[in-house]
C-alpha cells in the first residue's frame, strides 16, 4: 500500500462509492475517506425502484444498502445532501455547494448519471426514490399513463403500471423495446409481451416534448395522459468536472485501471473505460457494474503499483411481468444471434449474441442458473462462435 | 461468522455463487440464492464478504459474533 496515501475522497454514494469506500475498509485502509453524496439519504439501491416500490410491495426502508451500524463502523465522514461543484487536479481539491473544499490524496468520482429530459414540464422521471413515490402515488386502475421510451426502465415501469390497473402506452422510436440493449429478435419478444399484457405499445414513434395533458408526437399529434413517465436513458453528472482537465466523453474517461489521472478514479455508471476482455471503450449503467467496479477502483487506488486491469463480464437483470430477464457480456454492437435452448415463442430461450469471431453475450429468459454458467464462461473465455455449433 | 440471506430480496443474479460456491448456491426453478452453510468456516471469511460486498441486491449479510 503506498504510505502517502491519507485521505481518500469518494464523491457519490450510491452503489459505487459506497462499494468503494467499503473495499478502503476491507482492505486495510486505516485514513480518513470522505464520502460525498448529492442526496439525502444513506446509501440506497436502485433497482428496485421502479419494480417493488413502483408496485407499492416495499416500503423505502428496504433499499438501504448497508445497516446504519455497518455504515456507522466503516467511520465514514459523510457529506449527504452535498453537491460537488469543481476539480482542481493539481491542488487535489474537490469544491462542494456552499463553498468549502475538500482536500484528498486519492480521489474517486462516482457521481452516477441523471434522467434525460424532453422539453415541457409536468413529467415524470425515475432515478431517485423521491421520483419513484411521486409516480407511484399517481398510478391506480383506470389511470392513464404514457411512457415515453422502451428501454430498461420504461419497460419494468410499464409492467408494474399494468400490474396496478393503469392504462398504459408506451412510446418507442426503436422498432422494438430494448433494441440497443437486447438487439431485434429478443427486443420483439419482450414487444409481444407488453402487448399480451394490455400495453398499448406504439414503436417508431417520436416524442418531441411535454404538453399539457399528455405528450406531443413528432407528427404534431397529441398523445393524452394523466401521468407521464419520460425514460429516455441518462446522461453522465460530468458538468462539475469540466475545468477539472479530466478527459470527458460521454463519461470520465479512464484507462483499463479506472484510472483517469494519477490519483484520481471513476467508477459506476459515471465511468468511461477500457474493457480489456472486450477490447472496447464502455460506460456500463447495470447495478452489478457499479459494485464491481467501485471495489476495483479502491483495491488500484490503494496501490497503483500493483494495478488491476478491470475486465468485468457485464451483467444485468430486467424484471417484466413474470419474465426475469438475465444478460451476461457485452450485447451492444452484435452481429448475429442464435437461440441455444428453448424458443423464442415460449419465453423461455437462451440466446448468444455473436460480435466478431467470439461469443460476446448470453441472455437468457426463464432458464435454470445450471444452464445459463457454462454462456457466461464462453463470454469470460472469449469462446470463438464457431464452438458454439450454433 | 454466521451468513444471513433476505431471499425475498434476491434477484437470482449468481454473483455470490460465483465468488463462494461452498457457501451459496441456487435454486434450479428460480436462479434464488440459497445458503450452503449458515456458519462457513472462518477460512472463507475473505470471500464471504467478497459477496456481501459484490451482491446486487444487497441481500447478504454477515453477523460476526
Amino acid at each position: 500500500m503506498s504510505p502517502e496515501i491519507g485521505r481518500v475522497l469518494v464523491v457519490g454514494a450510491s452503489a459505487a462509492g459506497l462499494a468503494a469506500a467499503e473495499t478502503l475498509r476491507r482492505d486495510g485502509f486505516a485514513g480518513e475517506i470522505t464520502l460525498v453524496g448529492a442526496e439525502p439519504q444513506p446509501p440506497y439501491d436502485r433497482p428496485p425502484l421502479s419494480k417493488q416500490i413502483l408496485a407499492g410491495q416495499w416500503e423505502a426502508d428496504r433499499l438501504a444498502l448497508r445497516a446504519d451500524e455497518h455504515l456507522a463502523d466503516l467511520c465514514l465522514d459523510m457529506r449527504l445532501g452535498v453537491t460537488a461543484t469543481g476539480l482542481d487536479v493539481s491542488a487535489r481539491e474537490v469544491r462542494l455547494a456552499g463553498g468549502e473544499s475538500v482536500g484528498y490524496d486519492a480521489l474517486v468520482i462516482a457521481t452516477g448519471v441523471r434522467p434525460r429530459r424532453l422539453p415541457g414540464d409536468g413529467a415524470h422521471v425515475l432515478r431517485t426514490l423521491g421520483d419513484a413515490l411521486a409516480l407511484r402515488q399517481n398510478l391506480g386502475p383506470g389511470k392513464r399513463l404514457v411512457v415515453v421510451g422502451a428501454g430498461f426502465l420504461g419497460a419494468e415501469a410499464a409492467a408494474v403500471a399494468r400490474g396496478l390497473g393503469a392504462e398504459v402506452t408506451v412510446l418507442e422510436p426503436a422498432p422494438v423495446p430494448l433494441a440497443h440493449a437486447v438487439g431485434a429478435e429478443v427486443g420483439a419478444v419482450l414487444a409481444q409481451a407488453h402487448l399480451d399484457h394490455g400495453v398499448d405499445l406504439r414503436t417508431g414513434v417520436g416524442v418531441t416534448a411535454v404538453a399539457r395533458g399528455g405528450v406531443q408526437l413528432a407528427g404534431g399529434e397529441l398523445i393524452a395522459a394523466d401521468e407521464v413517465l419520460v425514460a429516455i436513458g441518462s446522461l453522465p453528472n460530468t458538468e462539475w468536472l469540466e475545468d477539472s482537465g479530466l478527459t470527458i466523453d460521454d463519461g470520465v474517461v479512464c484507462d483499463e485501471y479506472c484510472a483517469a489521472a494519477p490519483g484520481v478514479y471513476a467508477a459506476g455508471d459515471v465511468a468511461r473505460w477500457y474493457n480489456p476482455l472486450f477490447e472496447a471503450s464502455m460506460r456500463i449503467e447495470h447495478r452489478t457494474n457499479a459494485a464491481e467496479q467501485g471495489m476495483a477502483a479502491a483495491r488500484n487506488l490503494l496501490d497503483p503499483d500493483s494495478s488491476k486491469p478491470f475486465a468485468p463480464v457485464p451483467y444485468f437483470w430486467s424484471d417484466q411481468y413474470d419474465m426475469k430477464i438475465q444478460a451476461h457480456g457485452y450485447l451492444r454492437g452484435h452481429e448475429e444471434i442464435a437461440v441455444v435452448e428453448g424458443s423464442l415463442a415460449d419465453r423461455r430461450f437462451l440466446a448468444a449474441y455473436r460480435t466478431g469471431d467470439r461469443v460476446a453475450g448470453i441472455l437468457g429468459v426463464g432458464m435454470p442458473p445450471k444452464a445459463v454458467r457454462p454462456w457466461r464462461q464462453a463470454v469470460a473465455t472469449r469462446a470463438p462462435w464457431s464452438s458454439i455449433n450454433a | 461468522m454466521r451468513v444471513e440471506l433476505d431471499e425475498p430480496k434476491c434477484v437470482a443474479s449468481g454473483q455470490c455463487v460465483m465468488v463462494a460456491p461452498d457457501v451459496f448456491d441456487q435454486r434450479e426453478d428460480d436462479g434464488v440464492a440459497f445458503l450452503l452453510t449458515e456458519e462457513p468456516e472462518e477460512t472463507r471469511l475473505g470471500d464471504v464478504r467478497e459477496a456481501v460486498a459484490i451482491c446486487p441486491a444487497a441481500a447478504i449479510r454477515l453477523l460476526e459474533p
